[in-house]
């Protein structure tokens, strides 16, 4: 063969991203543990503090009852999970060898990272929707406009939150480094979103009497967290247009404009951050 | 650019801290040309390998690839270059044509035209009927055949391999060898692969020893071999300090002590295995004489072993 005949490769950073994405379907599916990891634990939450909580979670404060209240915090929960999943296989990836071969290959790295964030997203979201259809078999009724409204909501969030666990990842050498950011950042984070207890009130209405230094404080660091905001949207959507949704703490967060547009920025900084720290190389690739 | 040039390299260091891993490094490698970058473990091989392939930062000194500078067109040169890395790159859970496939769309190849060529790959690494196993399950000789269809999928100018014998028996070596000459011969692909096997460094057209991150010989197998001179004379005795001594006041030729063992570089070897063992009776236990191998360029070289007492073959 001649010199000639050697064609430059011609790169198609979307195709390249579409065929990681793919793959990480595929890995999905043939570990059947993660299946269950992802989905089963998060419904067992749902159930176990339903039915546990019902007393304690004061219906006459509230509002709400918990299980309910629970239904939206259980699918931030399982996007949560499902996208940080998603991002410690890129830590496997690195030990097992197969991400060499991405970072030789002549495509730019935003397009890796779309693909690692992709695939964590649509497997997030499609277990999220599943147990959200799930739950208004049972519990809520919802309509069609705002499954489709909450399917485009989850994909953002779950951009958000697989970026994130890309950027935390993407230096670790180990797994069990990563259980420890999830025990100490992401589940409080989580935790502090609403999705388990309201936001404090800080107003001091005339029932509560007057807020504690306590409110204060955990008043503002879930104002300071995003996910709070992503969990406002997601419960905004699902009780759309109903001024008398049992929404405790609604009156503390701003305005569903507001929320959502905390939640799309925080996805894009994420997802911004992520292709940048994927320029550096690893310290775990020079091994 | 130089078309019979693929790489050159000019002054190329690379630090790890206060350990120096490559250490100016200057040499080129020809288009075309089967190139081996033998050398101890530690000797700077596997650093050199990640420079080349983008895996890794350059630190210092210049290296063309290609006619493209490694510093500046990392782009240009990984859309050229073919790598096969030593550990697998593989992914265990997918099957041989979905790792295949998968590498074509890193490479810009997609659908019928990914197939196509994927199947021909598979077809040419005798694979074709394993397409549908999961690489879990494949033996390391046919998981290193996967290794070369990913790296040869967008049909590279250069295929850069570390270590690609490492695990393998000598039938999935020797079989891996047959692929590579025939891509080179059909293709003119360069092939670049860094060993530490001192027989699988025969095979090459040109050697380049690294010894603790220099190059301390450049050439091809037997020009090599003939830098050391005719025969190889090995003594083993047990004052071998003192034996170096008699024999170089009484025959007047130099005596090396490498290791455990006395060695004798001459044109005339036969001669002096007589010569020796009729003057030293007593001081010598066992001798013997054989032709240079590339161990014996190594040490001539180094003045120490390929292999240091832990290692092991």
């Amino acid at each position: 063969m001649s010199e000639s005949s050697f064609k430059p490769v011609v790169v198609n950073p979307w195709n390249a991203a579409w065929s990681l994405c793919w793959r990480e379907l595929v890995r999905f599916l043939r570990q059947r543990n993660r299946v269950i990891g992802a989905i089963g634990q998060p419904i067992l939450f749902w159930l176990l503090f339903g039915a546990g909580m019902n007393q304690t979670f004061s219906e006459e404060a509230t509002g709400a009852n918990f299980l309910e209240y629970y239904v939206s915090g259980t699918i931030m929960l399982i996007v949560l999970f499902t996208a940080i999943f998603a991002t410690i296989s890129i830590i496997e990836d690195r030990k097992e060898g197969f991400l060499q071969a991405v970072l030789v290959a002549p495509i730019p790295r935003w397009s890796m990272v779309l693909g690692k964030v992709m695939g964590g997203t649509i497997l997030a979201v499609m277990q999220g929707m599943l147990f959200l259809i799930l739950a208004s078999m049972i519990t809520i009724s919802i309509g069609p406009l705002e499954i489709l409204a909450i399917l485009f909501l989850l994909i953002v969030i779950g951009i958000g939150l697989t970026s994130l666990g890309f950027v935390l990842a993407w230096r670790m050498d180990s797994t069990q480094g990563f259980h420890a950011i999830m025990n100490l950042l992401l589940m409080p984070m989580w935790l502090l979103s609403g999705a388990f207890f309201p936001v404090p009130s800080i107003l001091g209405d005339s029932s509560s009497g007057a807020p504690s230094s306590g409110d204060y404080f955990m008043h503002w660091i879930m104002r300071c967290n995003p996910l709070t905001y992503a969990m406002a949207s997601l419960r905004e959507i699902m009780y759309w247009g109903d001024a008398t949704a049992p929404l405790p703490g609604r009156g503390e967060l701003p305005s569903f404009e507001v929320n959502l547009t905390v939640t799309l920025l925080f996805a894009l900084i994420m997802f911004i951050l992520a292709c940048r720290v994927a320029r550096e190389p690893a310290e775990g690739d020079l091994r | 650019m130089d078309t019979t040039t693929a790489i050159s390299i000019e002054q190329l260091s690379h630090h790890y801290g206060d350990r120096c891993a490559l250490d100016e490094l200057s040499l080129s490698i020809n288009a075309g040309e089967v190139f081996v970058f033998l050398g101890p473990n530690g000797g700077g091989k596997t650093t050199l390998f990640r420079v080349l392939s983008t895996l890794m930062p350059m630190q210092q000194g210049s290296v063309q690839l290609l006619g493209f500078d490694l510093a500046a067109a990392k782009q240009s040169i990984r859309q050229q270059i073919g790598v096969v890395f030593q550990s697998p790159s593989l992914d265990k859970k997918l099957t041989v044509r979905e790792n295949i496939l998968h590498q074509a769309a890193l490479y810009g190849l997609s659908g019928k035209a990914a197939k196509l060529r994927a199947d021909e790959m598979m077809g040419q690494l005798g694979i074709a009927d394993r397409a549908s196993d999961i690489c879990e399950e494949l033996s390391g000789g046919l998981r290193r055949r996967v290794e070369l269809a990913k790296g040869m999928i967008h049909q590279p100018r250069l295929l850069l391999l570390d270590e690609p014998s490492t695990g393998l028996d000598p039938g999935a070596r020797s079989s891996m060898w047959e692929y590579l000459q025939r891509i080179r011969k059909e293709q003119n692909v360069t092939i670049v692969l860094t060993t530490h096997l001192l027989e699988e460094a025969e095979k090459a057209d040109r050697i380049a020893i690294l010894n603790v991150g220099k190059l301390v010989a450049l050439d091809t197998p037997s020009l090599l071999k003939q830098t050391v001179g005719g025969d190889t004379l090995t003594i083993s005795g047990s004052d071998l300090n003192g034996l170096a001594e008699k024999i170089q006041n009484q025959f007047q030729i130099t005596a090396q002590i490498v290791d455990e063992t006395l060695r004798i570089e001459t044109t005339t070897g036969a001669t002096w295995v007589t010569k020796l063992t009729e003057a030293f009776p007593e001081e010598i236990d066992r001798i013997s004489l054989g032709k240079p191998t590339l161990e014996d360029v190594f040490i001539a070289k180094t003045g120490h072993r390929f292999w240091n007492e832990g290692d092991s073959a």
